[in-house]
């Protein structure tokens, strides 16, 4: 313990680098540091010596060299002469894609369930428990295999659609076909003008926020109340008709046909993606339904009975005071399933969808024998990925913090 | 005429309460039919589940058991749904892996022995005295699984007793800090060089041991328990140091853990299996080559703790700074007050989180199928390919995910039961 009397650095002893607790956290620390650096240069050297003995140096160039495989499902063009670069970046926008898509399904889903298992109807709830309960607690690699096997197995061939006795029919007035190779939708054709329109659409987002602010604005002057919600409906909607029409409709849309034995044309979504997409949907879906229903019940009870005795109407009561108070505990897991998702959709390399572990850490790190470059650069990736999201999770946290005075 | 005011002279007998507000009609009317659309809603989901539960049945109930390949069943008329014979063909392949049958006694005891070992950790209300098997059931836990001379793990195990030892001996000597950094030197040398010299000295003069089995036998449920309860085991001392480490006022051990927690939980766990599977050996020294499943437990121990700290860290961070406040008062030392006072607190109130943690480990542990080792899923996708269960789906699946349904199930259910008997509100 520090005497009073005895100020510090004065009659200095070398024993108490050990004894004495203001300099001991420094020995400990210095100990610590020491055997950190001596563990990394331990293993970086063996790693040299390994390297030595294949003949190898780190070396990143097989990067620029092309790639010579396909990849078939993918968002920019690839062809097998690309670089491994390139393929690279096909992997991480396949990635993207799917954690995308599964995050928006997920959302839909989870929330439902989560507002549904709180429902007073008791077979409902109780039916919601059963898919949490089922959902959540088997591995979700077990559910990608399992979907996979489905949708090839039990899935009609695109030739069952042919001829005058087909067996299988296109649904959605014949614009979309699901067969064992995948699914089969429509593709938007974007032609002339068509860039009028999504310019007037996107004009037309920035004009429901601007509006929302002025009404704010208003209603605090004035006190009067716009009905916000169809105002804002009809921004959304009206501009970007009426200039899709005036432009004379530029905007069609390619239906898969059915060309010989396979379907041509629209948009081919392989099993792969279908399946690892549902699968992770449905498996996060049960964790967000579980994040929302803690979210609805950590509210308490008596801010619905303040509110109402402030004479709210009940809509109002749970847009003023329900859902801002809700929204706060429910977006952080909401984020980290999120997250979750986004890394488990590494395990598209069991279904064969090219995301960025069935390129570069898969067919790209198995053909140049690059393993320490290819897993470094995959992980790089995915922790740019995480970061990049766990900081919009910051600042959202920052910005809903209870301000405490 | 004047009305004479009705006045009741005798008492009413009770009444029952009316039909529809007692027992079953009432909790039926309430939670079933409060309402025309709660009313369709119900009867629509009932009929639902009614039809899904025949069909299920009319689908399961087969005579199939005994059928020896998919082909025999499709043949057999008597057989119009599942094919349950390839649980019955390939259940020793789905439980041990490719584990010689004369030698499956082994993981089975280690099995019963687990838990016998786990018992008093989750129980508290079985004699203590247990906890010495548990200290030592990971020892035997190996020699039973891998065989070979039982020295080895005894002389790792050994290990703790000398620092142990050295630790209290050295106490009163040189302090506490000086006792402890020598201890865990000296233990870390034995378990480097001595353990290997001993060991084989010692199997030379008494050679006692199981018949070796290698890692690439292991499969199965045999598998996943294995990674699982290892990684379980190992990841919440780690993940309590590190979640003490991040929360520390010293500077370097406190980068240091943030930077190790923050790096493993951005990259996903496969990464990790690859730098396993392929690129661990790159970071020892030359010629080494150790066990594959050893490696992988070690991945995922290490991403497993990284989780695991940030729940423990969250408890820590709830607990209110009175308490730590009052530990100081008290005048008890860091490590006193951690074990006294906050860590008690803290992992109570971090208990779903961890048993959640637990839960996805042993899931997670389905990974190394893409590694190419044989826990269920792997097996699966092995079956599928078999001439004799070519194109099976449903049955496999169903039996492996419910295998892993019921573990984890238990799992969070054990986890509720521990936090009602924690609690301490009312």
């Amino acid at each position: 313990m520090a005497m009073a009397d005895q100020p510090a650095g004065k009659s200095f002893r070398l024993s108490m680098l050990l004894y004495d607790t203001r300099y001991r956290s420094i020995t400990i620390q210095v100990i610590m540091l020491a055997l950190f650096a001596y563990g990394v240069y331990w293993l970086l050297g063996n790693m040299y010596s390994n390297l030595d003995d294949l003949g190898k140096k780190p070396d990143f160039s097989f990067l620029s060299t092309p790639a010579g495989y396909d990849i078939n499902q993918r968002l920019i063009e690839y062809t097998s002469q690309s670089t491994n670069g390139r393929a690279w970046l096909v992997g991480l926008l396949n990635t993207l894609l799917v954690a995308f898509l599964g995050c928006i399904l997920a959302t839909i889903i989870g929330v439902s369930v989560g507002v549904m298992r709180l429902s007073k109807n008791w077979i409902v709830a109780r039916l919601m428990t059963v898919y949490i309960e089922i959902f959540r607690n088997i591995p979700v690699l077990i559910i990608i295999v399992f979907a996979m096997s489905i949708f090839i197995k039990f899935f009609p061939q695109p030739k069952a659609f042919r001829g005058d006795d087909a067996t299988a029919s296109m649904y959605l007035w014949d614009s979309v076909a699901l067969t064992n190779r995948g699914w089969y939708i429509p593709k938007p054709i974007f032609e002339n003008g068509s860039m009028i329109v999504v310019v007037t659409f996107l004009l037309s987002i920035l004009g429901i926020f601007i509006f929302g602010k002025w009404a704010k604005k208003r209603q605090e002057a004035t006190g009067d109340i716009l009905p916000t919600f169809w105002i804002k409906l009809a921004i959304f909607f009206l501009p970007a008709v009426v200039v899709y029409f005036i432009m004379g409709q530029p905007i069609g849309l390619e239906q898969p046909e059915l060309k010989g034995f396979n379907f041509k044309g629209g948009i081919h979504m392989r099993n792969s993606l279908i399946s690892l997409w549902l699968a992770l949907s449905l498996y996060t879906a049960a964790f967000i339904a579980e994040a929302v229903r803690a979210g609805i019940m950590a509210i308490d009870k008596g801010q619905t009975e303040a509110a109402a005795a402030l004479g709210l109407r009940p809509k109002r009561v749970m847009n003023l005071v329900v859902l801002p108070q809700a929204l706060r505990v429910i977006i952080p897991p909401l984020i980290s399933q999120y997250l979750n998702l986004t890394k488990n959709s590494s395990l598209a390399i069991a279904v064969g969808y090219m995301d960025l572990t069935g390129t570069l850490g898969g067919i790209t790190l198995n053909q140049t024998g690059r393993a320490l470059e290819s897993i470094l650069l995959l992980m790089i990736t995915y922790l740019a990925i995480s970061l990049s999201i766990s900081m919009v999770m910051n600042v959202y946290n920052n910005s809903v913090k209870l301000k405490e005075r | 005429m004047k009305m004479e005011p009705f006045v009741r002279t005798e008492m009413l007998s009770e009444q029952p309460a009316p039909l529809g507000e007692t027992g079953v009609l009432k909790w039926m009317r309430e939670n079933l039919f409060s309402s025309i659309l709660n009313s369709i809603i119900s009867i629509l989901a009932l009929v639902a589940i009614i039809l899904a539960f025949m069909v299920l049945m009319s689908w399961a109930m087969q005579p199939s058991w005994a059928s020896t390949s998919l082909s025999q069943c499709q043949d057999d008329p008597a057989i119009t749904g599942a094919c349950w014979g390839v649980i019955n063909n390939r259940f020793n392949q789905l439980m041990f892996g490719f584990y010689p049958r004369v030698e499956q006694w082994r993981p089975t005891l280690a099995f019963i022995l687990m838990l016998v070992a786990v018992a008093p950790v989750l129980f508290n209300n079985l004699p203590r005295k247990m906890m010495w098997f548990s200290v030592v059931y990971p020892f035997l836990a190996v020699i039973l699984l891998w065989g070979g001379t039982i020295w080895g793990p005894l002389l790792v195990l050994a290990g703790f007793a000398i620092g142990f030892i050295l630790f209290k001996v050295l106490f009163g000597i040189v302090g506490n800090l000086a006792a402890m950094l020598i201890a865990v030197f000296a233990t870390l040398l034995w378990w480097l060089y001595g353990v290997s010299m001993v060991a084989e000295v010692l199997s030379g003069i008494i050679p006692i041991g199981l018949e070796p089995i290698e890692s690439s036998k292991f499969g199965g449920f045999m598998l996943s328990i294995t990674i699982g309860v290892s990684g379980i085991a190992l990841s919440l001392p780690i993940g309590i140091m590190l979640a003490l480490g991040r929360q520390s006022d010293m500077f370097i051990i406190k980068t240091l853990s943030v930077g190790f927690i923050e790096l493993i939980r951005g990259v996903p766990l496969i990464t990790l299996l690859f730098v396993a599977s392929v690129l661990l050996n790159f970071f020892l020294p030359p010629g080494t080559d150790f066990d594959l499943i050893l490696r992988v437990i070690i991945m995922v121990t290490i991403f497993a703790s990284a989780y695991m700290a940030e729940v423990i860290r969250g408890g820590l961070a709830a607990l209110p700074s009175g308490q730590y406040e009052a530990a100081d008062a008290l005048g008890l030392d860091y490590w006193q007050s951690m074990r006294l006072i906050i860590m008690p607190q803290a992992l109570k109130i971090s208990i779903p989180g961890i048993v959640g943690n637990f839960i996805g480990l042993f899931k997670d542990t389905t990974l190394v199928s893409i590694i190419g080792l044989l826990d269920p899923v792997g097996l699966i996708v092995t079956i599928q390919g078999s001439s004799d269960w070519n194109g099976i789906v449903w049955e496999l699946f169903l039996f492996v995910a419910m295998m892993f349904w019921i573990f984890t199930f238990t799992m969070s259910r054990y986890s509720m039961y521990l936090e009602n008997k924690l609690k301490t509100t009312h």
